[in-house]
């Protein structure tokens, strides 16, 4: 009913994200252009010199620059306008079916109403905020996928209010006449309150009801929603504010230097200007016969007070436009260096790297804490079934990739179910399954049957496992490469194809997984009728409950885990048992007394499952690789060399966190210790954090109300008996490891500080099961603390938070979406490229940047200041002493080249040795290279040059006085142009002839030669003294390039280099509880390739609060 | 920004999700290389030359600047000492000076011009040409205002700006309603003293010494910047309807009557003083005393007398009036300066050298060892 609505003024869909339009462009954009302090201060200026008694300069010194300045400005925000205006339009013209007086008719999205009622494909997009009505699915049931709205790739299920979903066809919808009230349009995503009134009744409606515009429609026919909110009142457009803009601390210390200089500026025009009022009126007065003063002036004060003006005119050039612009040209070349690079090219996803922000190139020279997510950043996601050990004999050699390249297995002529993918080395596992050897047959039995996969058979033979965490999905194909075919399932039973021959268990129980258990296991009935329980778990927990005639085995098997986990793998031990039909019958009644249990039923399941799982017969283990991506062992040790912390914060679980530390070498067993801080209160975390703290540094000072020491409720780390000099020992290595909860108390306001001190004593922290949130909350900490440049690098929308509040964020831009891309100032496609985007292109970035400013500050001042010197000679009169032509052309002609150059192309050592040398990188942690002392060196020298360029020609000038105005720098550019332009305009080129006539006299060489001489003598001494005593590790390395071609670096190999030393726990498997009792209770099977959406649904009331409160137990679905 | 992104992600998403409808994964392997060009500017090789500042380039350095300074510098203060030079004030503010009377008694208004006669020795004669100028202080030529208080179209000979001239010109610009012509305080305060020089012999005759009035100018300002309007064809008719600036005693076309290409605005005279000074206290060139054939001096050593028309009063502002008669050199006039100047810095750069050898040997161990901490 469009009538009814249209009263209600509703915002229509068409959304806008441009700025400007035609018309309104040029008001608009010189209005926003205005806003910069800059310019505005330049159009001050040029208001100024269009005063003629002030007017020292003519107007269009300043005009040319600003004018310059303002249309590439405008040219710039033109394009960008122009590329939103088009992107609108596509946007705008999508075509979408609205229900219209009962028939489907195709609209415009732009033209699609409030109150509408649309209907959607398969596929399509969600044109605006929906209420979802009815859908082709039973029960009103629809899924989507919100990869444009958070990054999650996973489909979330969407139900209709009951009432409406039996509205099936457009007849009766179209006669739908429902009264939706709701709350006003806001951006939280994950929640809508709203009533829908209808036929009298009310109905409560939730963001379950909802399909947001940016979603997608997926495995669902077709579905009809209600429009709610339209174009800019949709979450998707509410969500997209303006970015929060990064400026770096240079540019901060830029505009603090700017505010300086101009305050200095003003100082010199207050002197000037009572020294004009002293002239004019001691000397100027009596001048009058031949100088009388101009209409306006009649006193000296007046004179003094336009003086002031003229001189900031004439030395406005201290602050000039041309830096900004300046800053941004080159910040823009390093962008680009950035996006040219060949070596951080990845030519497998070919992605070449890319500076999404221009602004914060030289930050990356200054990083000093690195946030890292874990998976996709550090990993690769992929879990490769690396190594077994079955019945004592290991199995499956590990891949060196610089010896010999092993034949991969081809298991196709074995086994025409086998994934073409799937990787394995070592052919004699093959040979025993061939042989059929009972003890293999039963170990990928076991892999076959005891798992939570979901498979999908789209045609005959070609399998898709859906596994909700990826280490399952390996064991599942590897068992299905060995002959061990998953093939489907149903509530109770489990098709499998064992060598070939298809075989049905009947499925009695699944012992599901959590994270106290820390194993699954099924109990299924094989077509002989044997009843056998299947367990996988930790190898800690599942040896601890096998058959004490296992002892022998176990041994092998521990020694064969140690092995693996040694090797950086994820371990998992296997093993079943036998059970009599009896025995079964007693623990099944048991069981169902315990899922009846009102109360404490967790606790009663346990202990039933508990019960069963005992006198295990081991069957062996799994060591799974999680494939780390390339070089990130190499990167991670290079930076770490750099001084550059590195953080790895992740949602993965403790075992498999620590695991990663370990096999890309930022936990080492070289540490002196791995402080593990896993407490649930706030007491215990502070008493682990002050054991830690404690033990190896300045202790922090007492707390005020010393809470009396409690043992701590989670293992307290095992720890040596603190070392008595504290000092000593902050050089030694120590690791902390963080819970997720633990942290949350770590990050209270008052146990900040102790956080901060102790985890940054550290040489590598790893914080686990943290939220998105925290992972933000963590940066803020260390930004609010440390005052450090921090860069948070990671890949899916869970780091999004983080990498927006980090000073630079980088995105790397793998398979789980673009959200962290889109919300990032760097994107490459590999961890790897960090070293190369820090100790490379941040390093070039920071020198080149601070080089250009002390060059630009220099030459600046060693030009203005001349004007100031010669005010002491000319009355105070504002006169220049350059032609006013040199003077516009200063700084936007003749000195913009050299200053641009260096600061684009400019390299103190080629880009291998930055490499080979990480040191080289500390000056900018330390900001040595333009802080405001080197800002007062450049001053000062650019003033040391300025009396220099005066005063040597003016004691020259002073003996021979000839008519000439002292022209040391002028350019000898025109001569016989400037006569054909002086014919044309007399007023405008006074300087003509003046080049041939002085430039004839040798007098004015040999001032030229003098005062460069003189300029450049003692900063030449100067440098050299401290290039040879105290030489800089850059010039060092410059120097030992001449000396010594050949230096390199002790070569850091080694793709899993063993790690000997204590056994850890391998077992690491990303998993989640409660997924057993959804495959028995059969809900979703219909939809099994949907079982993991439906379940995330179904567990959390809406996806994003998945996200967010991904706290301890889950994080099988938001995989980071 | 973000919407927009967001925005127009999700078209290139849509526009895939097309694609791979029709055709799955058909053109992955068409799919156009990213991969950046390996051009050296690209990846950030081009050849470059990184001076380090070495102990075997800074000293040489050092030794060389030294050693090519020394020598110019004694050049040059030898050559400056060959120079003569003789100055003489007649300002006037002595009672003793001859030009005493003329200084107090200065008024604008008088038509009649006050003469006085400076005598001074030339202890030494002057060899070769001769060049004689003269001298103000404390005179602001290079005030903002007076500076640009000029109109270089008029200068030009433009006959607009003739008639109409700028108004930088101001308050020179009109007298009584008529232009001026040239305008402009530069104009206006121009130099009017007439200086002549006389050789006194042993019996007392006042020999006339011939000064060249021409050839003082710039070419470029001669020839290029300054012209008469409409030719040089008699200059009274041209000048019509203008006036002559204030302070001028005669107008422009009088001011050398007799020779038509130094007169009006290309008098050379006045395109001197049209040059403006870049300091208070500045010399400006009069005339230049030619050498004479054979082996006298130009001017040979002996008495003589300088007759001054004396017109320009600078007492009122303490100003000071000079004559300077000077001979020169390849480097230009007399400047002690420089030679100066070259000898200290050389020899700063030798001792520099010489301090830094001493240091770089003393201290400099670890430079052998070359070890870079990591």
């Amino acid at each position: 009913d469009r009538e009814y609505n249209e009263k209600f003024q509703y915002a229509s869909n068409c959304i806008m994200t441009s700025k400007y339009n035609i018309i309104t462009f040029l008001p608009v954009n010189l209005f926003e252009q205005f806003q910069e302090v800059a310019n505005t201060y330049f159009l001050f200026l040029l208001i100024l010199q269009l005063i003629p008694q002030i007017s020292s300069l003519s107007w269009f010194t300043t005009i040319v620059p600003l004018a310059l300045v303002l249309s590439i400005t405008a040219v710039k925000d033109a394009t960008d306008d122009y590329f939103r205006h088009k992107s609108d339009n596509q946007v705008n013209n999508r075509q979408s079916q609205v229900l219209i007086r009962g028939s489907l008719q195709n609209e415009k999205w732009m033209n699609v109403r409030v109150g509408d009622i649309i209907k959607l494909e398969n596929n399509q997009f969600v044109a605006a905020d929906l209420l979802l009505l009815s859908s082709s699915e039973p029960h009103g049931l629809c899924y989507i996928e919100t990869a444009e709205l958070d990054g999650e790739t996973n489909m979330k299920v969407r139900q209709s209010v009951s009432v409406t979903s039996e509205l099936g066809d457009p007849n009766n919808l179209a006669s739908f006449d429902g009264e939706v009230v709701c709350e006003p349009p806001n951006n939280k995503l994950d929640r809508f309150c709203g009533t829908l009134y209808w036929r009298e009744k009310k109905y409560t409606l939730t963001n379950q009801n909802m399909l947001l515009r940016g979603c997608v429609l997926r495995n669902t026919e077709a579905c009809y929603g209600l429009v709610i909110f339209a174009g800019p009142d949709t979450k998707l457009m509410q969500n997209s504010g303006r970015t929060k803009f990064k400026r770096t601390s240079i540019d901060r210390l830029m505009n603090t230097l700017v505010l300086w200089i101009f305050g200095f500026l003003v100082c010199m025009g207050v002197i000037l200007a009572v020294g004009n009022a002293v002239w004019e009126r001691e000397v100027g007065s009596l001048f009058q016969s031949y100088l009388p003063w101009d209409p306006p002036v009649d006193n000296f004060l007046f004179s003094a007070f336009l003086s002031f003006w003229s001189y900031v005119i004439i030395l406005n050039t201290v602050v000039p436009i041309s830096l900004y612009v300046s800053v941004e040209v080159i910040r823009l070349g390093h962008s680009y260096f950035i996006n040219w690079d060949q070596q951080m090219f990845c030519s497998q996803c070919n992605t070449a790297a890319e500076a999404r922000t221009t602004t914060l190139n030289e930050e990356l020279g200054q990083v000093e804490y690195i946030f890292s997510d874990k998976t996709g950043t550090l990993t690769q996601n992929i879990m490769s079934f690396n190594k077994c050990s079955i019945n004592g004999q290991t199995y499956g050699e590990v891949t060196d990739p610089l010896g010999p390249q092993q034949k991969k297995l081809d298991f196709t002529p074995f086994n025409p179910l086998a994934d073409p993918d799937f990787c394995f080395y070592d052919d004699t596992l093959l040979e025993s399954v061939k042989v059929g050897d009972l003890h293999t047959h039963e170990f990928f039995r076991v892999l076959s049957l005891c798992h939570t996969v979901m498979s999908e058979e789209k045609s005959e033979g070609e399998l898709v496992y859906k596994a909700q965490s990826p280490d399952e999905g390996a064991l599942v194909t590897a068992a299905r490469n060995f002959g061990f075919v998953f093939r489907s399932r149903t509530p109770g039973t489990i098709t499998t194809t064992e060598m070939g021959q298809t075989v049905t268990y009947s499925l009695l129980a699944i012992l599901d997984f959590n994270n106290i258990r820390k194993r699954m296991s099924v109990i299924v009935r094989s077509p002989e009728g044997r009843i056998r329980l299947y367990c996988k778990g930790a190898d800690t927990v599942l040896l601890e409950r096998l058959h004490p005639c296992n002892q022998e085995l176990m041994n092998i098997t521990s020694d064969h885990l140690n092995e693996y986990a040694a090797d950086g793998l994820r371990t998992l031990a296997l093993a079943y048992r036998d059970l009599s039909e009896d025995e079964w019958e007693a623990w099944s009644e048991s069981h169902r007394c315990a899922d009846k249990a009102t109360d404490c039923r967790e606790d009663r399941l346990a202990a039933a499952y508990e019960e069963i799982e005992q006198d295990m017969m081991l069957l062996g283990a799994t060591a799974i690789e999680d494939k780390l991506q390339e070089g990130v062992p190499e990167t991670i040790a290079i930076l770490s060399l750099a001084n550059i912390k590195i953080w790895v914060l992740t949602g993965d679980k403790q075992e498999t966190a620590v695991n990663i530390g370990y096999s890309c070498k930022m936990l080492t067993d070289d540490m002196t210790e791995v402080f593990i801080i896993s407490g649930h209160t706030v007491q215990s975390v502070r008493q682990e954090l002050r054991s830690g703290g404690g033990k190896k540094l300045r202790c922090p000072p007492p707390p005020p109300h010393p809470p009396p020491p409690p043992p701590p409720a989670s293992p307290p780390p095992a720890s040596p008996s603190p070392p008595s000099n504290l000092m000593d020992n902050i050089s030694g290595e120590f690791a902390l490891v963080i819970n997720g909860h633990s942290l949350a108390h770590a990050l209270e306001a008052d146990m900040e500080g102790e956080f901060v001190s102790t985890a940054c004593a550290c040489k590598a922290v790893i914080c686990c099961r943290v939220t998105p949130l925290q992972k933000a909350q963590v940066v803020e900490l260390i930004k609010k603390h440390k005052k450090a440049v921090t860069l948070a690098v990671g890949d899916g929308a869970n780091d999004v938070s983080m990498i927006k509040s980090a000073h630079i964020g980088v995105g790397i831009s793998g398979q789980e979406g673009i959200q962290a891309v889109l919300a990032s100032d760097y994107s490459f496609s590999q961890f790897r490229f960090l070293q190369r985007l820090l100790l490379v292109h941040g390093r070039w970035s920071y020198l080149r940047m601070c080089r250009f400013l002390c060059y630009f500050f220099y030459k600046n001042f060693a030009f203005t200041m001349v004007h100031f010197w010669f005010g002491f000679f000319c009355g105070f009169s504002a006169q220049t002493v350059y032609d006013q032509y040199f003077i516009t052309l200063y700084n936007i002609v003749y000195t913009s080249l050299p200053v641009l150059a260096m600061g684009i192309f400019d390299q103190d050592v080629p880009d291998q040795r930055s490499l080979e040398y990480p040191k080289l990188y500390e000056p900018g942690q330390l900001n040595l290279l333009f802080n405001k002392r080197e800002f007062f060196i450049c001053i000062t020298q650019g003033i040391y040059t300025s009396v220099v360029l005066f005063f040597v020609p003016y004691a020259v000038f002073y003996f021979y006085l000839t008519v000439l105005l002292p022209c040391t720098k002028r350019t000898p550019l025109f001569s016989l142009p400037v006569q054909t332009l002086f014919r044309i305009f007399p007023n405008q080129f006074h300087f003509v002839g003046s080049a041939q006539s002085t430039l004839l006299q040798p007098v004015v060489w040999l001032t030229i030669a003098l005062a460069t001489a003189i300029c450049i003598v003692p900063v030449l001494a100067f440098r050299f003294l401290k290039l040879d005593l105290k030489p800089q590790l850059s010039d060092t390395v410059r120097k030992n390039k001449l000396r010594q071609k050949k230096r390199k670096m002790v070569g850091r190999n080694g793709r899993l280099g063993a790690r000997s030393g204590s056994r850890r726990s391998g077992y690491a498997f990303a998993h989640q509880e409660g997924f057993g009792e959804l495959i028995t209770s059969g809900k979703n099977m219909r939809l099994s390739s949907l079982a993991l959406a439906t379940f995330a649904s179904k567990h959390s009331s809406s996806w994003i609060d998945t996200l967010q409160h991904s706290t301890s137990m889950n994080n099988g679905f938001v995989n980071d | 920004m973000i919407a927009a992104m967001m925005a127009s992600s999700y078209n290139a998403k849509e526009e895939d999700g097309h694609h791979s409808g029709s055709s799955s994964h058909g053109g992955a392997g068409a799919v156009k290389s990213k991969k950046p060009d390996n051009t050296a500017f690209k990846q950030q090789r081009l050849p470059a030359w990184q001076p380090i500042l070495t102990a075997g380039t800074v000293l040489p350095a050092f030794f060389v600047i030294g050693l090519i300074f020394i020598p110019i510098g004694i050049g040059l203060y030898v050559t400056s000492n060959n120079i003569k030079e003789f100055e003489v004030d007649y300002t006037g503010v002595d009672i003793n000076s001859p030009c005493y009377s003329c200084a107090k008694n200065f008024s604008w208004n008088s038509t009649q011009s006050c003469v006085c006669s400076v005598n001074f020795t030339l202890e030494q004669p002057f060899e070769s040409n001769v060049f004689m100028y003269y001298g103000l202080s404390n005179f602001y030529q290079n005030h903002r205002r007076y500076v640009k208080s000029r109109d270089d179209s008029q200068l030009n000979g433009d006959l607009s700006a003739l008639m109409n001239p700028s108004k930088e010109c101001e308050p020179y610009r009109t007298n009584d309603g008529l232009p001026i012509a040239p305008c402009g305080a530069i104009a206006n305060s121009l130099f009017n003293d007439t200086l002549d020089l006389y050789y006194v012999d042993s019996n007392s005759t006042k020999t006339p010494i011939p000064l060249a009035k021409k050839g003082i100018a710039w070419w470029t300002d001669k020839h290029v910047k300054f012209r008469n309007p409409s030719g040089n064809t008699n200059l009274t008719v041209t000048f019509q309807g203008t006036t002559k600036p204030v302070n001028w005693r005669k107008p422009v076309y009088e001011l050398d009557p007799s020779e038509a290409d130094n007169n009006g605005f290309i008098n050379e005279d006045f395109i001197v003083w049209m040059r403006t000074a870049a300091l208070p206290t500045f010399r400006k060139l009069y005339r230049i005393i030619q050498k004479k054939s054979g082996t006298t001096p130009t001017l040979p050593s002996g008495r003589y007398i300088l007759d001054i028309t004396y017109n320009y009063p600078v007492l009122s502002f303490d100003g000071r009036k000079r004559m300077i008669l000077s001979t020169i050199s390849w480097m230009g006039g007399k400047n002690p300066f420089l030679g100066i100047a070259y000898i200290t810095v050389g020899s700063i750069c030798f001792f520099l050298g010489v301090v830094l050898l001493i240091i770089h040997h003393k201290y400099d161990t670890r430079n052998n060892s070359a070890d870079i901490p990591n």
